[in-house]
């Protein structure tokens, strides 16, 4: 059972939606390893998920769980602001790690 | 593909919203993006929904609605007020929200780039779905401050403009602005989302709250210039007064009608024009309201429908008038030929009354029409909208073949024109003066027919008495003049006959 639950929204195959997908994938890695279920949803392919959760952006990253519910928009070059956006800080001890990369 | 579209000459969908296809000669731009732009509170929601919302009732085309600002929900119940069902309307397949109206802790993290992708993708899936042929985006201004990059929005906005016109859809875009006459929208949307543009305003001219619709441009096709004053029914949603959009091609007609007195009927040379604007002009208790209830006998009597509005008097002082006069109003309500309808001009704008009028008219489908006064009218409104309503019913009551009289009230006892005469007094076909005529001590009256377009008339000023009868309308003043001018003064018999006397030796002369 992971804990995190992770939704990234993307509307078809763009450079921009691979790079999305790989810098989240290196995160998710990094941080969250072994702790995290990761799906991608092609607006393009299923739209009617987009309207569900009222993306209007992409790609847009959904944090389902742990609660509170978290979005980030962008291709997710900037580390520092998704592991903010996302809440991460908190959990485990890459609150450390962080703060020695600094 | 853009090549052939380029070679065709652009069309028009009508919006259906009333009056204004006919100011836009036919509608928004088929196939195009047109942007609505007004201040808060101009009605630009109301607009972009009604686009939709007739279009579903008139034409039978579905449409998509993609709300940036109030929900779904709140959409459905407000408009619920104007008699739109959106919710048997979605379930029918034939409306579908794109919701993006923001959540309340909704200010998402950035982190590098993004687009609109998402957007368009859904406005994409719900115009599939449903088939739709409009598109109604509301308002364009709130994505600006969900985002921090203004300059990547304003290029997304565009490529969702090429996108809805890739989709042969037409859209409307509603914009904020933040002044009544100024820049055309916040944040330039209109550079990059239309070709068209719509100002809606909403001014306070005189203390009243004034609506115009402006269509500021419409590319490669054309439209008529101007505000045009608009309002807000209950019924209809918004209603368009298309002033100069009316056009002059009524038929005139030769047939005549009573004026419900005879010795009026020779005055104006065989009565009213069956199809004609009367105003009659006079102090207060000169017999205005007299010569409207003899107008009406003398329709009824012919078994002609009537519509008598009155905005001074209470239906039973009116009525209490009419028996005065020898006229059962009541009788004549009962067998159907009489509608008498009373209300005071402050409790609505006139744009309403304008409304109502319409409908009373559509409903009961009068021959003859009587105001009284409208003066009173006057009293609510602007010269400019005052002016604006006369015309507006003036052309409706001619295009309905209907004689429409109209009193006005002048605010000196002896002589003078009232501000009503001067307003409207070339929009009317005939003009007839009652005036106080001071003599040896004695309030005596005067009858003058001023003007009867498209035929004789008696040019004299003859005098008038009031009985239990109505009116009577006697010989001419031989030996006054300086009626009209308000200022009467006796001549000498001697002189008027030297003075006329005078004139025929110069006739002659000429001749």
């Amino acid at each position: 059972m992971p804990e995190f639950v992770l939704r990234l929204y993307i509307t078809g195959r763009t450079l921009r939606s691979e790079r999305a997908i790989a810098n989240l994938r290196r995160l998710c890695e990094e941080e969250l390893a072994g702790q995290y279920g990761l799906e991608i949803i092609d607006l393009l392919e299923r739209p009617q998920l987009g309207e569900d959760e009222k993306i209007l952006a992409t790609p847009t990253l959904i944090k389902n769980l742990p609660s509170p519910l978290r979005r980030v928009i962008g291709d997710l070059s900037d580390t520092e602001k998704v592991i903010l956006g996302l809440d991460l800080l908190p959990c485990a001890e890459s609150q450390s790690q962080q703060g020695d990369e600094e | 593909m853009s090549g052939n579209e380029n070679q065709q000459p652009i069309g028009k969908i009508e919006t259906g919203i009333e009056g204004f296809d006919l100011v836009s000669e036919g509608g928004v731009p088929k196939g195009r993006t047109t942007l609505v732009a007004g201040t808060a509170g101009s009605a630009k929601t109301v607009f972009a929904i009604q686009f939709l919302a007739d279009g579903i009732r008139k034409a039978d085309e579905s449409g998509v609605f993609v709300t940036f600002e109030e929900t779904p929900d709140d959409i459905r119940r407000n408009m619920l007020s104007f008699g739109w069902d959106i919710q048997r309307w979605e379930a029918e397949g034939k409306w579908a929200f794109v919701d993006v109206s923001p959540e309340p802790d909704d200010r998402p993290i950035e982190s590098g780039d993004y687009d609109l992708g998402a957007l368009i993708a859904r406005i994409e899936h719900a115009v599939r779905k449903t088939d739709a042929k409009r598109v109604s985006l509301d308002s364009i201004g709130a994505v600006f401050s969900r985002f921090s990059d203004a300059g990547l929005i304003r290029g997304e906005l565009f490529r969702a403009a090429s996108a809805l016109r890739r989709m042969g859809v037409t859209a409307i875009v509603t914009g904020e602005r933040t002044h009544e006459y100024g820049d055309i929208c916040r944040h330039g949307v209109e550079e990059f989302v239309a070709d068209n543009v719509i100002i809606l305003r909403n001014v306070l001219d005189e203390e009243k709250r004034r609506r115009t619709v402006e269509i500021l441009k419409f590319r490669g096709t054309s439209h008529d210039k101007g505000e045009f004053p608009f309002t807000i029914s209950s019924k209809k949603g918004i209603v368009v007064i298309p002033l100069s959009g009316i056009r002059l091609d009524q038929r005139s007609s030769n047939v005549r009608i009573s004026t419900g007195r005879e010795e009026l009927d020779e005055m104006c040379g065989g009565g009213y024009f069956r199809d004609s604007i009367i105003l009659v002009s006079g102090a207060t208790g000169t017999g205005k309201t007299l010569m409207g209830t003899e107008f009406i006998s003398g329709g009824t009597a012919n078994g002609e429908k009537c519509l008598l509005l009155a905005f001074e008097e209470s239906r039973d002082q009116l009525f209490r008038n009419a028996a005065g006069w020898g006229i059962d109003f009541e009788a004549l309500e009962k067998k159907g030929l009489l509608k008498v309808v009373s209300t005071y001009p402050e409790t609505a704008s006139l744009e309403d009354h304008l409304l109502w009028i319409k409908e009373a008219i559509e409903e009961f489908d009068p021959k003859l029409i009587a105001f009284d006064s409208l003066s009173a009218l006057e009293r609510v409104s602007s010269v400019k909208t005052f002016r604006e309503f006369v015309i507006a019913i003036s052309s409706f009551i001619k295009k309905k073949e209907m004689a429409g009289l109209f009193t006005a009230v002048t605010p000196n006892l002896m002589g003078g024109t009232s501000v009503t005469e001067t307003h409207i007094s070339t929009i009317t076909d005939s003009i007839i003066l009652l005036r106080y005529v001071e003599m040896f001590g004695e309030m005596r009256r005067g009858i003058t027919v001023l003007k009867m377009r498209g035929s004789m008339h008696d040019k004299q000023i003859r005098e008038y008495t009031i009985d239990g009868n109505g009116m009577h309308i006697g010989k001419a003043f031989r030996n006054v003049t300086g009626i009209i001018s308000g200022m009467p003064q006796h001549v000498a018999t001697g002189e008027v006959e030297r003075i006329s006397g005078l004139f025929e030796e110069s006739d002659r002369r000429a001749g």
